[in-house]
């Protein structure tokens, strides 16, 4: 497309305000404020939305790359990625599954996810994610008879205008970070949920993002606000087929828990690593941060992150509500030449607030993982309370564990606790196994399974079986 | 431009270095060397990663001179010298003092000479490993050393030799009209097996407000074994930042107990490179911060070669408005197998405007290595203070006992019952409620003497 042309476009469908019948098509590779235009205009958005993606872009237009970080990649550059891309026919909008393209339906299958019979099964509502825009959402009724509002956040802006007027970028601001500020810029989706004052989600929520069109960044924005006395349990997957270049990922996860709210957000990140050599793999930059702005509130996150090329990631929990919790269960494998620096932040600031950090980091091959934590109490934090474990496992000689907890503590009520050790898989234990007919792998997988158990057990169950299956394939081939 | 200040200083040093004759070429190229990488960096700020909790806005906004003499009161130094029989060299605000030291009847291989006399004597010695380990490119402040630098105490044990009685380097601070700076050097070359205790003491006169800015290279070669104390007592208005790196052979033990009292801003880099198998480095380290003092301790034990072992042990005491920082790090090479790396750090924290920010890194690149760490900071367990006061100890004792207690733990692991009394009883001292802890202590010292 001719920049003539979509310059055009652009205004034409700035001036009307809202668009619906845009022929689908992927963007052309390059960011300016015209590209942030096209999406908010693509995705129907109001004004007021746009302007508030105009101000992240150019206050990330000011802002340099993190580079603190135990990370080793090339620069990315920024206009060589296109910010947009749908799948075909947006306008025929799938109403049910039977509506989804056969094609779509049969990548889930590859994928070894039956999305129908998942959900009926399960009883867990999926709105699906395929490139960018939600393909489908079910159990839609049933929420709505609760209460709750579940929907991809681009139904939310311009359903819920009110409720993203009062929440979005209140935890995560929009200049956060580097690349908090290029998601507020340019997210295209995302998931909304919303549970009133004192309803509990009548089932597990789920989402499966996937990446998939070539040379595509993706981008969500997830918002979860939980009122007075509301809980819900929120679970994130992801895989992505094979690709030869590297794509970028930077969501953006916020949490809001008012009151004696509980949000539970699990996820299982399986994208692709990248081969042997470390080419291709996904770039995954992501910001997640809970809120416990009530009093009594609790947030919990469990995440199984075993794919990416490269992870930079730290959920975590802003404990400002009086005697709020915030935990964090991290399981991390890292294999091949993939990085990791992953790990969480606690900022206490309410009275009497606890969090529990406890991380498990396998790194085999040539990957190198790191945990990077920060634990903060402040002044007014009064008997404040953590706990930090980080243990790591070490598989063979080429690759590396490290641990970087920082913690700043203001406060002599504050009880603060760490923990870390780092140990390689016992030959007796090994040892012990193949004595009794395991096989080498199947033992260090049990082994390995053993390890992460205080994590696994964190997890929904179809979770906690998916993450143990995961666990092993990732790991294959790292002994022997 | 703060930075302007100490380079202008370094131009008027130079001016009068030049009257006085030439430097030898090695020491003029590193001088230069070290002032345009000061230039080039200026002060770090708290956007560098390794100065994040720390503001050195103190040291780089003062205006510091160039001390002349080492002029000292001899009753005043006899106070503050620690009473223990010792080889002694003092320097007063970086100045070598003569008068105040005393190095007779050192053994047989036992050189202890300040680095002015080394350098007349031999200087291209003194050249090969000075700045070897802690070149300009460590920090800015030892850039700035490396371009000030002028004197300071070279030690060095010939192979075998056994010193009977501790070394102490002294350096005294004087509260004169105008804050001082000193930058000086301390280089030990231990040979081969040979057995030392060296004691860095920095004390002073009280309302002084001097810099100093230290950097220590300590060599061990194969076999040496050395205990190495810094006992810091400055006055409260001081500035200190010391760069200390020690480099260990096979087989060599390296011991540092970092007691930590004095100085407003105490910043120290602890490095042992663990260069040959079967080398021990063990770092123990008691900061104790009040009033507004802000003790910073980096550490790394950095296990270059198989079966090295480091074995680290740091206890924080924080009072007021006092802030403390732990920063250890556990380093693993590759290949470096069959290593065990230990780490701990406890902080208490006395009052409410006290903090601590605490980071004990693990950074492992081989897979057969037993690693740990843990950190904990908390205040006194209610629940010994009720024990205590079960048995008719009131509060403010009880508190003072559990506090002593706590340090303990560092101060049962040095060997000098001098230096481990001298700061059990400044510990206690400096307790805010004040009580006889002094007699409790010579009473439980009586009892351990029986």
């Amino acid at each position: 497309m001719a920049t003539e042309e979509m310059e055009q476009l652009v205004r034409r469908d700035y001036k009307e305000g809202f668009v619906t019948d845009i022929e689908s098509d992927t963007l052309p590779p390059g960011l300016d404020e015209n590209t942030i235009a096209f999406i908010s205009n693509k995705k129907g958005e109001p004004e007021w939305m746009l302007e508030w993606r105009l101000d992240a872009y150019r206050q990330w237009l000011k802002m340099t790359p993190p580079s603190w970080a135990h990370l080793d990649y090339p620069p990315i550059d920024y206009q060589a990625i296109s910010y947009f891309s749908a799948p075909k026919r947006p306008e025929d909008r799938p109403q049910s599954l039977d509506e989804v393209d056969p094609k779509l339906l049969e990548t889930y299958e590859k994928l070894g996810i039956p999305l129908h019979e998942r959900a009926a099964l399960a009883g867990v509502a999926v709105d699906a994610v395929f490139d960018s825009v939600s393909v489908t959402t079910t159990f839609k009724e049933k929420l709505a008879e609760a209460g709750v509002i579940f929907c991809s956040i681009s139904e939310a802006i311009r359903d819920y205008p009110e409720l993203i007027k009062q929440y979005l970028g209140t935890v995560v601001p929009v200049a956060d970070n580097y690349f908090a500020a290029l998601n507020s810029a340019v997210f295209t989706d995302g998931s909304f949920v919303f549970v009133p004052e004192g309803v509990t989600c009548p089932m597990e929520l789920s989402t499966y993002f996937r990446i998939n069109a070539a040379n595509t960044g993706q981008f969500e924005r997830t918002l979860i606000i939980c009122e007075s006395r509301a809980q819900v349990s929120y679970l994130e997957g992801c895989t992505a087929p094979q690709r030869d270049e590297n794509q970028l990922h930077a969501a953006v996860v916020e949490l809001v828990a008012l009151d004696d709210a509980y949000i539970k957000y699990s996820t299982v990140q399986n994208w692709y690593p990248g081969d042997e050599d470390g080419k291709g793999g996904i770039y995954n930059f992501v910001t997640k941060r809970g809120d416990c702005r009530g009093a009594r509130s609790r947030i919990s996150w469990t995440q199984v992150e075993t794919g990416s090329a490269i992870t930079w990631k730290y959920p975590s929990c802003v404990l400002r509500g009086k005697d709020s919790i915030g935990e964090f269960y991290s399981v991390a494998v890292t294999n091949g030449r993939q990085q990791a620096d992953t790990g969480t932040k606690m900022i206490h600031i309410g009275e009497g607030t606890r969090s529990y950090i406890v991380s498990k980091g396998i790194s085999a091959g040539r990957s190198n993982q790191s945990y990077r934590g920060l634990v903060k109490i402040g002044p007014r934090a009064k008997g404040a309370r953590n706990f930090t474990q980080c243990d790591s496992l070490l598989i063979g000689d080429q690759c590396g564990a490290h641990t970087f907890p920082y913690q700043e503590i203001g406060n002599s009520t504050a009880t603060i606790e760490h923990e870390a050790t780092t140990s390689k898989i016992g030959e007796d234990q090994l040892f012990y196994c193949q004595s009794r007919g395991i096989t080498e792998e199947d033992a260090v997988s049990m082994i390995v399974n053993g390890f992460c158990k205080d994590v696994f057990q964190e997890l929904p169950m179809e979770f906690a079986v998916e993450a143990e299956a995961l666990l092993s394939v990732t790991l294959e081939g790292a002994v022997g | 431009m703060s930075e302007q200040t100490f380079l202008d200083s370094l131009a008027r040093r130079g001016a009068k270095c030049e009257r006085q004759g030439p430097e030898p070429t090695w020491i003029a190229a590193r001088r230069q060397a070290g002032a345009a990488r000061f230039e080039a960096l200026g002060f770090p700020t708290r956007r560098d990663e390794a100065w994040k909790y720390t503001d050195v806005r103190a040291i780089a906004n003062g205006e510091f001179a160039l001390a002349e003499d080492p002029d000292f009161s001899q009753t005043v130094a006899a106070t503050l010298t620690l009473p223990i029989d010792a080889y002694r060299l003092t320097f007063v605000d970086g100045v070598y003092a003569p008068a105040l030291s005393q190095l007779e009847g050192l053994p047989q291989g036992v050189q202890l000479v300040p680095l002015s006399q080394a350098l007349t004597e031999n200087h291209e010695a003194v050249g090969g490993p000075l700045g070897r380990l802690t070149g300009v490119e460590f920090s800015p402040f030892s850039a700035l050393n490396t371009a000030f630098m002028e004197e300071g105490a070279v030690l060095r044990l010939a192979p075998g030799s056994v010193v009977d009685k501790p070394l102490v380097v002294q350096f005294l601070s004087r509260h004169g009209k105008s804050p001082v700076m000193s930058h000086p050097r301390l280089l030990v070359e231990a040979g081969a097996r040979s057995e030392a205790t060296l004691i860095e003491h920095h004390v002073g006169e009280e309302g002084a407000t001097n810099f100093t800015n230290l950097v220590a290279e300590l060599i061990l070669e194969r076999g040496a074994i050395l205990d190495h104390y810094k006992l810091q007592e400055a006055p409260l208005g001081d500035l200190h930042v010391a760069s200390i790196h020690a480099e260990q052979a096979r087989d060599s033990r390296y011991t540092s107990f970092n007691l930590n009292l004095g100085g407003g801003l105490v910043r120290n880099d602890l490095i042992s490179d663990l260069n040959g198998q079967g080398a021990v480095a063990n770092f123990y380290g008691l900061f104790y911060g009040q009033g507004r003092q802000h003790i910073d301790n980096h550490t790394v034990a950095s296990h270059n070669a198989p079966l090295t072992f480091s074995n680290e042990n740091y206890k924080g005491i924080l009072d007021d408005r006092a802030r403390g920082v732990f920063n250890g790090r556990v380093v693993v090479k590759r290949d470096s197998q069959k290593i065990e790396g230990f780490q701990s750090n406890a902080n208490l924290l006395l009052s409410d405007r006290a903090e601590i920010d605490a980071k004990p890194e693990l950074e492992i690149y081989a897979d057969d290595v037993k690693c740990s760490h843990g950190t904990t900071t908390g205040q006194l367990d209610e629940e010994a203070i009720y024990a205590l006061r079960a048995r008719g100890i009131d509060l403010q004792t009880a508190r003072g006992l559990l506090t002593l207690a706590f340090a303990g733990e560092v101060l049962e692991e040095v060997k000098l019952d001098a230096i481990a009394e001298r700061v059990e009883l400044a510990v206690a001292g400096k307790l805010p409620e004040r009580f006889n802890l002094a007699g409790l202590v010579e009473a439980a010292a009586a009892i351990d003497e029986q």
